[in-house]
Protein backbone atom coordinates (compact mmCIF):
# COMPACT_ATOMS: atom_id res chain seq x y z
CA UNK A 1 0.00 0.00 0.00
CA UNK A 2 1.24 3.39 -1.08
CA UNK A 3 1.90 6.00 1.55
CA UNK A 4 0.35 9.21 1.87
CA UNK A 5 1.96 11.80 3.06
CA UNK A 6 0.66 16.00 3.31
CA UNK A 7 2.35 18.93 4.77
CA UNK A 8 0.09 21.44 6.01
CA UNK A 9 2.37 24.63 6.75
CA UNK A 10 -0.85 26.82 7.18
CA UNK A 11 -0.16 27.40 11.25
CA UNK A 12 2.54 29.31 12.09
CA UNK A 13 4.50 28.13 14.73
CA UNK A 14 3.98 24.34 13.92
CA UNK A 15 4.34 22.29 10.13
CA UNK A 16 2.12 19.32 10.31
CA UNK A 17 2.91 16.16 8.57
CA UNK A 18 0.08 13.96 8.27
CA UNK A 19 0.90 10.02 7.39
CA UNK A 20 -1.40 8.08 5.92
CA UNK A 21 -1.39 3.94 5.51
CA UNK A 22 1.30 1.62 6.37
CA UNK A 23 4.66 2.71 7.38
CA UNK A 24 7.41 -0.42 6.89
CA UNK A 25 10.54 -1.11 5.19
CA UNK A 26 9.02 -0.10 2.11
CA UNK A 27 7.57 2.79 2.98
CA UNK A 28 9.35 4.20 5.85
CA UNK A 29 12.02 5.71 3.85
CA UNK A 30 9.78 8.39 2.34
CA UNK A 31 9.00 9.42 5.67
CA UNK A 32 12.81 9.87 5.82
CA UNK A 33 13.38 12.04 3.12
CA UNK A 34 10.09 13.84 3.75
CA UNK A 35 11.40 14.46 7.61
CA UNK A 36 14.66 15.56 6.08
CA UNK A 37 13.78 17.95 3.32
CA UNK A 38 11.35 19.78 6.12
CA UNK A 39 14.28 20.28 8.68
CA UNK A 40 16.60 21.34 5.45
CA UNK A 41 13.85 23.53 4.57
CA UNK A 42 14.15 25.20 8.22
CA UNK A 43 11.05 23.74 9.89
CA UNK A 44 11.89 23.42 13.46
CA UNK A 45 8.51 22.11 15.18
CA UNK A 46 7.00 19.52 13.35
CA UNK A 47 4.15 17.45 14.01
CA UNK A 48 3.96 13.81 12.83
CA UNK A 49 -0.39 13.32 12.72
CA UNK A 50 -0.58 9.23 12.74
CA UNK A 51 -4.29 8.75 12.91
CA UNK A 52 -4.51 7.16 9.45
CA UNK A 53 -1.36 4.95 10.06
CA UNK A 54 -2.91 1.53 9.89
CA UNK A 55 0.38 -0.51 10.88
CA UNK A 56 3.45 0.77 12.16
CA UNK A 57 7.03 -1.48 12.83
CA UNK A 58 10.31 -0.52 13.89
CA UNK A 59 11.57 0.54 10.91
CA UNK A 60 8.75 3.21 10.47
CA UNK A 61 9.12 3.64 14.07
CA UNK A 62 13.02 4.05 13.67
CA UNK A 63 12.34 6.90 11.10
CA UNK A 64 10.44 8.87 13.49
CA UNK A 65 13.53 8.28 16.04
CA UNK A 66 15.54 9.63 13.44
CA UNK A 67 13.34 12.50 13.14
CA UNK A 68 13.34 13.08 16.50
CA UNK A 69 16.94 13.30 16.60
CA UNK A 70 17.21 15.32 14.15
CA UNK A 71 15.13 18.29 15.00
CA UNK A 72 16.26 18.02 18.55
CA UNK A 73 19.41 18.78 17.55
CA UNK A 74 18.67 21.79 15.89
CA UNK A 75 16.76 23.00 18.66
CA UNK A 76 13.09 21.64 17.43
CA UNK A 77 10.77 19.01 18.18
CA UNK A 78 8.54 16.63 16.51
CA UNK A 79 5.35 15.47 18.39
CA UNK A 80 3.22 12.86 17.13
CA UNK A 81 -0.87 12.59 17.26
CA UNK A 82 -2.09 8.88 17.66
CA UNK A 83 -4.77 7.12 19.93
CA UNK A 84 -5.02 4.15 17.76
CA UNK A 85 -4.02 1.19 20.09
CA UNK A 86 -2.30 -0.68 17.76
CA UNK A 87 0.31 2.14 16.85
CA UNK A 88 0.56 3.21 20.62
CA UNK A 89 1.52 -0.30 21.43
CA UNK A 90 4.68 -0.42 19.22
CA UNK A 91 5.83 2.84 21.08
CA UNK A 92 4.87 1.48 24.32
CA UNK A 93 6.24 -1.79 24.27
CA UNK A 94 9.87 -0.15 22.74
CA UNK A 95 9.74 2.23 25.94
CA UNK A 96 9.17 5.17 22.99
CA UNK A 97 6.33 6.88 24.77
CA UNK A 98 8.11 8.61 26.87
CA UNK A 99 10.66 9.91 24.39
CA UNK A 100 8.04 11.36 22.03
CA UNK A 101 5.28 13.74 22.99
CA UNK A 102 2.04 12.27 21.77
CA UNK A 103 -1.14 13.87 21.79
CA UNK A 104 -4.59 12.53 21.20
CA UNK A 105 -5.53 15.75 18.98
CA UNK A 106 -3.87 18.30 16.52
CA UNK A 107 -4.88 20.42 19.13
CA UNK A 108 -3.85 18.92 22.33
CA UNK A 109 -0.26 18.61 20.08
CA UNK A 110 -0.12 22.54 18.96
CA UNK A 111 -1.01 23.34 22.53
CA UNK A 112 2.28 21.97 23.50
CA UNK B 1 10.78 -30.04 16.42
CA UNK B 2 7.27 -28.35 14.90
CA UNK B 3 4.06 -29.15 15.70
CA UNK B 4 1.30 -29.64 13.54
CA UNK B 5 1.24 -30.19 9.50
CA UNK B 6 2.21 -27.20 6.91
CA UNK B 7 -0.60 -25.29 5.63
CA UNK B 8 1.37 -22.80 3.98
CA UNK B 9 4.68 -22.05 2.33
CA UNK B 10 5.55 -19.25 0.66
CA UNK B 11 8.74 -17.50 -1.15
CA UNK B 12 8.44 -13.92 -1.99
CA UNK B 13 12.33 -11.84 -3.45
CA UNK B 14 14.13 -10.54 -0.91
CA UNK B 15 12.73 -6.82 -1.54
CA UNK B 16 11.23 -4.54 0.67
CA UNK B 17 7.82 -4.41 -1.12
CA UNK B 18 7.13 -8.18 -0.58
CA UNK B 19 7.32 -7.63 3.09
CA UNK B 20 3.37 -6.78 3.06
CA UNK B 21 2.35 -9.74 0.92
CA UNK B 22 3.61 -11.91 3.91
CA UNK B 23 2.26 -10.25 6.75
CA UNK B 24 -0.98 -10.02 4.91
CA UNK B 25 -1.25 -13.65 4.03
CA UNK B 26 0.13 -15.06 7.67
CA UNK B 27 -3.19 -12.57 8.81
CA UNK B 28 -5.28 -13.81 6.64
CA UNK B 29 -4.83 -17.66 7.26
CA UNK B 30 -4.83 -16.35 11.38
CA UNK B 31 -7.96 -14.75 10.69
CA UNK B 32 -9.79 -17.40 8.78
CA UNK B 33 -8.86 -20.43 10.57
CA UNK B 34 -7.85 -19.58 13.86
CA UNK B 35 -9.38 -18.70 17.30
CA UNK B 36 -7.06 -15.78 17.61
CA UNK B 37 -8.11 -12.11 19.35
CA UNK B 38 -7.85 -9.59 17.10
CA UNK B 39 -5.28 -7.70 18.47
CA UNK B 40 -3.41 -10.71 18.74
CA UNK B 41 -3.79 -10.97 14.76
CA UNK B 42 -2.12 -7.65 14.75
CA UNK B 43 0.67 -8.39 17.21
CA UNK B 44 1.51 -11.68 14.74
CA UNK B 45 1.28 -8.95 11.49
CA UNK B 46 3.98 -7.37 13.52
CA UNK B 47 5.98 -9.51 14.10
CA UNK B 48 6.36 -11.57 11.15
CA UNK B 49 6.75 -7.72 9.15
CA UNK B 50 9.62 -7.39 11.53
CA UNK B 51 11.16 -10.94 10.70
CA UNK B 52 10.78 -10.31 6.92
CA UNK B 53 12.50 -7.12 7.52
CA UNK B 54 15.73 -8.65 8.95
CA UNK B 55 15.60 -11.55 6.61
CA UNK B 56 15.53 -9.46 3.72
CA UNK B 57 18.26 -7.67 5.36
CA UNK B 58 20.24 -10.69 6.15
CA UNK B 59 20.11 -11.98 2.63
CA UNK B 60 21.12 -8.04 1.66
CA UNK B 61 24.21 -7.83 3.89
CA UNK B 62 25.37 -11.76 2.90
CA UNK B 63 24.69 -10.18 -1.34
CA UNK B 64 22.59 -12.89 -1.92
CA UNK B 65 19.57 -12.76 -4.71
CA UNK B 66 18.01 -15.51 -2.34
CA UNK B 67 14.15 -15.19 -1.47
CA UNK B 68 12.52 -14.80 1.82
CA UNK B 69 10.44 -18.54 2.60
CA UNK B 70 7.58 -18.17 5.02
CA UNK B 71 6.19 -21.25 6.01
CA UNK B 72 3.05 -21.99 8.42
CA UNK B 73 2.35 -24.90 10.40
CA UNK B 74 -0.82 -25.55 11.92
CA UNK B 75 -1.47 -27.66 15.25
CA UNK B 76 -4.83 -28.13 17.38
CA UNK B 77 -3.38 -25.86 20.15
CA UNK B 78 -0.79 -23.71 18.41
CA UNK B 79 -0.13 -21.42 14.66
CA UNK B 80 3.51 -21.93 14.15
CA UNK B 81 5.20 -19.32 11.00
CA UNK B 82 8.74 -19.89 10.16
CA UNK B 83 10.65 -16.90 8.13
CA UNK B 84 13.64 -18.09 6.88
CA UNK B 85 16.75 -16.34 5.14
CA UNK B 86 19.92 -17.46 3.45
CA UNK B 87 22.16 -15.07 5.29
CA UNK B 88 24.96 -15.58 7.63
CA UNK B 89 23.36 -16.31 10.44
CA UNK B 90 24.15 -14.17 14.08
CA UNK B 91 24.19 -15.41 17.80
CA UNK B 92 20.83 -14.16 19.32
CA UNK B 93 22.27 -13.82 22.46
CA UNK B 94 24.96 -11.24 21.05
CA UNK B 95 22.28 -8.81 20.80
CA UNK B 96 23.27 -5.80 21.62
CA UNK B 97 20.95 -3.66 24.38
CA UNK B 98 19.55 -0.62 24.32
CA UNK B 99 20.32 2.05 26.70
CA UNK B 100 16.91 2.88 28.70
CA UNK B 101 14.34 5.59 27.19
CA UNK B 102 15.54 8.36 30.00
CA UNK B 103 18.93 7.82 28.08
CA UNK B 104 19.78 9.92 25.95
CA UNK B 105 21.83 8.26 23.76
CA UNK B 106 18.89 6.10 23.19
CA UNK B 107 17.92 8.30 20.15
CA UNK B 108 21.20 6.69 18.81
CA UNK B 109 18.81 3.75 18.53
CA UNK B 110 17.05 4.23 15.13
CA UNK B 111 17.12 0.64 14.19
CA UNK B 112 17.10 -3.06 16.35
CA UNK B 113 14.08 -3.31 17.76
CA UNK B 114 12.37 -5.66 15.70
CA UNK B 115 13.79 -8.82 17.70
CA UNK B 116 12.59 -7.32 21.29
CA UNK B 117 9.20 -6.41 19.76
CA UNK B 118 8.50 -9.85 18.45
CA UNK B 119 9.82 -11.66 21.71
CA UNK B 120 7.28 -9.26 23.24
CA UNK B 121 4.50 -9.58 20.41
CA UNK B 122 4.80 -13.39 19.85
CA UNK B 123 3.83 -16.50 22.35
CA UNK B 124 7.27 -18.31 21.86
CA UNK B 125 10.26 -17.39 19.66
CA UNK B 126 13.34 -18.99 18.71
CA UNK B 127 16.26 -18.83 16.25
CA UNK B 128 17.83 -22.02 14.19
CA UNK B 129 20.93 -19.95 12.74
CA UNK B 130 23.68 -21.47 11.28
CA UNK B 131 26.31 -19.58 9.13
CA UNK B 132 23.80 -21.18 5.85
CA UNK B 133 20.97 -18.54 6.80
CA UNK B 134 18.64 -18.13 9.66
CA UNK B 135 15.01 -19.73 10.74
CA UNK B 136 12.50 -17.30 12.91
CA UNK B 137 10.13 -19.39 14.53
CA UNK B 138 7.17 -17.72 16.05
CA UNK B 139 4.75 -19.29 17.88
CA UNK B 140 0.90 -18.03 18.53
CA UNK B 141 -1.39 -20.48 20.58
CA UNK B 142 -4.84 -20.55 19.70
CA UNK B 143 -6.76 -23.18 18.32
CA UNK B 144 -8.49 -23.71 15.43
CA UNK B 145 -11.62 -21.71 14.61
CA UNK B 146 -14.58 -23.05 15.69
CA UNK B 147 -17.19 -21.51 13.65
CA UNK B 148 -20.20 -20.43 14.97
CA UNK B 149 -21.68 -19.82 18.52
CA UNK B 150 -24.04 -22.94 18.47
CA UNK B 151 -21.20 -25.09 17.07
CA UNK B 152 -19.54 -24.48 19.72
CA UNK B 153 -21.71 -24.93 22.28
CA UNK B 154 -22.71 -28.76 20.86
CA UNK B 155 -19.36 -29.47 20.77
CA UNK B 156 -19.12 -28.54 24.70
CA UNK B 157 -22.13 -30.45 25.35
CA UNK B 158 -20.71 -33.44 23.55
CA UNK B 159 -17.59 -33.42 25.15
CA UNK B 160 -18.63 -33.07 28.66
CA UNK B 161 -21.23 -35.89 28.69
Amino acid sequence: MELGLNVDTSNPTYTVIVVRGELDVYSAPKLREALIELVSEGHRKLIADLEAVEFLDSTGLGVLVGGLKRLRSNDGDLALVCTQPRVLKVFDITGLTSVFRISSTLEDAMAG
Amino acid sequence: MVAGTKSIELSVPSRPEYVAVVRLVVASLATGKRNLAADRIDDLKLAVSEACTNAIEANRKAGLDAPVVASCWEAPDRLEVCIADSGAGFEPSALSVHPEVTDPERLSFERGLGIPLIRSLVDDLRFESTPQGTKVWMTMFGGPDSGDETTEIVRSVVERD
